[in-house]
């Protein structure tokens, strides 16, 4: 990480002016993209997350990083070569039917993003349906859901079992999210993870999918 | 200020426990302690039950009245649960809540028309929250026309203007301070109301910033809010700034408050 240290620094602060700036200074000097993604970037994501986790830093400081990160990332894009490794996971999230509460889910969106995964945000109110045919078309390796009343919390198990009906259950872990939602929720209606916030949301999808 | 006490709250643990125990002393003296504080009204929420939501709301209710002679804030996004509380409610309930969102509109409106109450107007529209003062005062004043439009009284309208983290957006404290000032100017009347913590999500030293933010929406044209009247840091924020608006004849709640140990240290 020594290698884009001014990069790194420059994420951490959310001062997207420098970072964009090194990175195309890292470009220059012959840096492959891919190195300055994994290195400079995602690593430095995996960073602020075990620090937000620590509450050593706070949301506003982790939006800001993200968004850095964000600009970054397209810079980078044209430079990609075909091949290359540039996702940890598919994940396709939304908050469920009839909930239009999105403040949460879109940090764990941006914590997700920065920490590598390749996100398909379907906003919110998202039926069972429309997670069943989404997934049928982006194939993800984790369908998160959020809620945050407890009438909307049945959206849950009907979406886990619409995705059962539909075959795709076996392919697809199932995490879950809110202010109501709780850990042993989470095992009643049989989702694979829950998390508690963004940061959390992150170490829970590298686990589910063996990746670090 | 009309202040609802809202410690009565299964996203308390204590309480939730004390719920499935039907601990009827510990609730009552929860009740007890916030109608001594100052409460008006006091909230009563059984959300984390899901499916007994219902019984633990209308057992909460004949619970807390048995003992403490005042109305009750009825609060739960399931309006069967807030049409069975309120049959068991003794004197007039505020409801919390309804919106322009489909389902609770629809069901709730005959609800509230049945009996009389007051009802909490949360300004949430049917597709998205809002995230500007525009659209929230933009909803707040469907939601208004829409039941003063069946015969509901204004004056019995809480408006919510719906408070965001601060975290998430450098505007999400003026745009709840801008709606209530609009709303109040717009429909003389009216009245408004929200709760605090909200707005320090994510962020440390909540308090502080809550009870400033009280500050701030009191200053802003406020007339009911939801927070802890035994907090007594943040009551004496809010008798200091009721007396400090010309609120507080001879400022005499804020000294007798004072002479009676209810100002905390600064």
């Amino acid at each position: 990480m020594s290698e884009f240290k001014a990069l790194t620094e420059a994420v951490v602060k959310g001062d997207i002016k420098t970072a964009i700036a090194e990175t195309q200074n890292a470009l220059d000097a012959g840096s492959n993209a891919q190195s300055i993604l994994d290195k400079g970037l995602i690593a430095t994501m995996d960073e602020v997350g075990e620090r937000f986790s620590k509450r050593l830093i706070f949301v506003p400081q982790m939006l800001r990083s993200a968004k850095t990160m964000q600009e970054c990332t397209k810079l980078l894009q044209p430079f990609f070569q075909e091949g290359d490794v540039t996702s940890k996971g598919k994940v396709l999230i939304g908050t469920v039917k009839g909930d239009l509460h999105d403040i949460g889910k879109n940090l764990v969106s941006m914590m997700m993003e920065g920490a590598g995964f390749t996100i398909t945000d379907l906003g919110v109110d998202v039926s069972p349906e429309k997670f069943v045919q989404k997934a049928q078309e982006v194939e993800p390796d984790i369908v998160a859901m959020s809620a945050l009343l407890s009438t909307t919390m049945p959206a849950m198990p009907q979406t886990i079992e619409a995705l059962q009906k539909a075959g795709l259950r076996d392919k697809i872990r199932v995490m879950i999210g809110g202010a109501p939602v709780t850990e042993k929720y989470a095992q009643q209606i049989t989702a694979d993870s829950y998390a508690s916030d963004a940061g959390s949301a992150v170490s829970k999808a590298k686990k589910l999918l063996g990746v670090s | 200020m009309i202040i609802v006490g809202e410690k009565i709250n299964t996203s308390r643990k204590t309480i939730e426990e004390a719920i499935k125990k039907r601990d009827a002393a510990f609730i009552t003296k929860v009740a007890r302690d916030q109608a001594e504080a100052g409460a008006h009204y006091i909230d009563v929420n059984a959300g984390t039950f899901l499916d007994q939501e219902v019984d633990c709301l209308c057992w909460l209710v004949e619970t807390v009245q048995d003992e403490v002679d005042m109305p009750l804030c009825l609060d739960s996004p399931n309006p069967r649960a807030l049409s069975e509380a309120m049959k068991r409610h003794k004197g007039e309930p505020m409801i919390n809540s309804i919106s322009l969102e489909e389902d609770r509109l629809q069901s709730l409106l005959p609800v509230i028309t049945s009996q009389p109450c007051c009802v909490v107007a949360l300004c949430m529209a049917k597709t998205a929250m809002p995230t500007t003062m525009e659209e929230r005062v933009q909803v707040g004043s469907e939601l208004i026309k829409k039941l003063t439009g069946e015969g509901f009284p204004l004056e019995k309208i809480y408006v919510d203007p719906l408070v965001q983290p601060i975290s998430v957006g450098t505007s999400m404290g003026i745009a709840t301070l801008g709606a209530i000032n609009k709303i109040m100017n717009d429909f003389p009347g009216v009245n408004t109301i929200c709760g605090l913590s909200n707005i320090s999500f994510g962020l440390p030293e909540r308090r502080l910033i809550n009870r400033n933010f009280l500050a701030l929406c009191i200053s802003y044209g406020l007339s009911a809010v939801i927070l802890d009247p035994t907090d007594q840091q943040l009551m004496a924020t809010l008798l200091a700034v009721e007396m400090l608006l010309g609120r507080d004849e001879y400022c005499g709640n804020f000294i007798d408050a004072y002479q009676n140990g209810r100002i905390a240290g600064g």
